[in-house]
């Protein structure tokens, strides 16, 4: 199995997995980077440890995709040999970590999306994706407490910190309004009670996030252009070389093992 | 009838078998008392319901691989290793000869009760209980430890520095 693999035209609960999956590969592979260069020890284990949990979610998600697909891929087939413009996932989560303040920025809106989402999902009619909800919910919430924690704290902290998490927030702003958007995918799912409904997330996303920003002193930006394609494929440049360094080994070498 | 008595024999056996096989990570601890073993039932043959603790364990693998071998050592390569993710582990089903083992070995075992939801990772209103003196004058140096389950802590009435077992 040395080439590509092409999954388009999904169908939509396939496509739905999917879109989640990548989600929690792609963050996962970026929070890893901080390993070995986070500000502290402390706070590299943490973020790692994140990347561990959205990894395993990852797993979970692409190995149910895998079996919905029904061709014989499995997990490790649709990490590692679909091209950029076959993953679903947000902008948000492919773009670089750059310093902390952002990192942590991106970790909180994503993380209280992913909340509002898993605890959504939860109860929804697809009984595998429930029980996957279920894990990634508890997990989801605690990440949440941790980079919400550190907004607060960097936020209403220094007059650097303060800034640079202000500038962080300014700058992933347009990113967030693909989190809500809808496709004739999605609105399938909702009515099948097995999609979470976008427009009831985002109610609850802003009511908290008000609140979190509030306590860290941080100004929301006001909505203007907002990018979007992740979930149809269009990605920024940023995800061709993550890709590039986490396919590299299978594409290289393919079917190595350990 | 004999049937039945040989396959209720053979899945009590399989239980003392899993109660040997100890936790890669704090091996002080086996499977069963960490609440990883969900069930064994009898489908015909015996069926290991195991789940994770993290989606992200690293352990879990190696935690399967373990329960193969010893399965097929004593004779049962025909039961079946299921993982189940629901309902999700929680700390909450770590046996209290779990806990006593835990304390034994210098890690804090979980405080609260995870099912409350106060006990998700908060922590930091809980008296956690040095597992060298005992004394709850304790301080959080990190939430994260050695393993993603564990935070760091240290004792401020004896300066033991130790691992606590977070709620999840």
């Amino acid at each position: 199995m040395s080439g590509s693999i092409d999954i388009r035209a999904a169908e939509p609960r396939l496509e739905y997995v999917l879109r989640l999956a990548d989600n929690a590969l792609v963050l996962g592979q970026r929070l890893g980077e901080w390993c070995g260069r986070g500000p502290a020890l402390e706070e590299e284990m943490a973020l790692v440890n994140f990347a561990l949990d959205l990894v395993g979610q990852a797993r979970m998600l692409l190995s149910y995709a895998a079996e919905l697909e029904g061709s014989g891929y499995d997990e490790d087939d649709l990490a590692f040999l679909r091209d950029g413009m076959d993953f679903r996932n947000l902008l948000l989560v492919e773009l670089p970590n750059r310093d902390f303040a952002f990192t942590i920025a991106r970790q909180c809106l994503f993380d209280l999306y992913q909340c509002g989402l898993y605890g959504e999902l939860e109860r929804c009619a697809d009984p595998r994706l429930a029980q996957i909800a279920a894990k990634a919910s508890k997990e989801s919430r605690y990440h949440l407490q941790h980079s919400a924690g550190w907004l607060v704290r960097l936020g209403d902290g220094t007059a650097e910190s303060h800034r640079r998490s202000q500038d962080a927030l300014d700058r992933i702003w347009r990113y967030t309004g693909e989190l809500f958007e809808s496709d004739d995918v999605e609105r399938a799912l909702v009515a099948e009670g097995i999609a979470a409904d976008p427009d009831v997330l985002r109610g609850e996303w802003d009511i908290q996030l008000d609140r979190i920003l509030r306590e860290a002193t941080l100004t929301r930006p006001s909505d203007g252009g907002m990018a979007s394609g992740g979930r149809h494929g269009r990605h920024t440049e940023h995800l061709g070389y993550m890709l590039a360094e986490m396919q590299f080994l299978q594409r290289a070498y393919p079917g190595a093992t350990w | 009838m004999t049937q039945t008595q040989t396959n209720t024999a053979v899945i009590k056996e399989i239980w003392r078998l899993l109660q040997s096989v100890p936790d890669p990570e704090i091996p002080i601890i086996s499977i069963v008392d960490l609440g990883i073993v969900r069930d064994v039932i009898d489908e015909g043959h015996a069926v290991v319901a195991v789940t994770p603790t993290y989606s992200g364990c690293p352990a879990t693998e190696m935690i399967e691989q373990t329960v193969r071998e010893v399965l097929d050592d004593a004779g049962y390569a025909d039961a079946e290793i299921r993982t189940v993710i629901s309902p999700a582990w929680t700390t909450d089903w770590i046996s209290d000869e779990g806990r006593r083992k835990l304390r034994e070995y210098g890690i804090a075992p979980p405080a609260a009760s995870a099912a409350g939801g106060r006990g998700l990772f908060g922590g930091a209103g809980l008296a956690i209980a040095c597992p060298r003196c005992g004394s709850t004058e304790t301080s959080r140096v990190s939430e994260f430890g050695s393993t993603p389950c564990k935070a760091h802590y240290q004792c401020r009435a004896c300066a033991e520095p130790f691992d606590y077992f977070k709620c999840l």
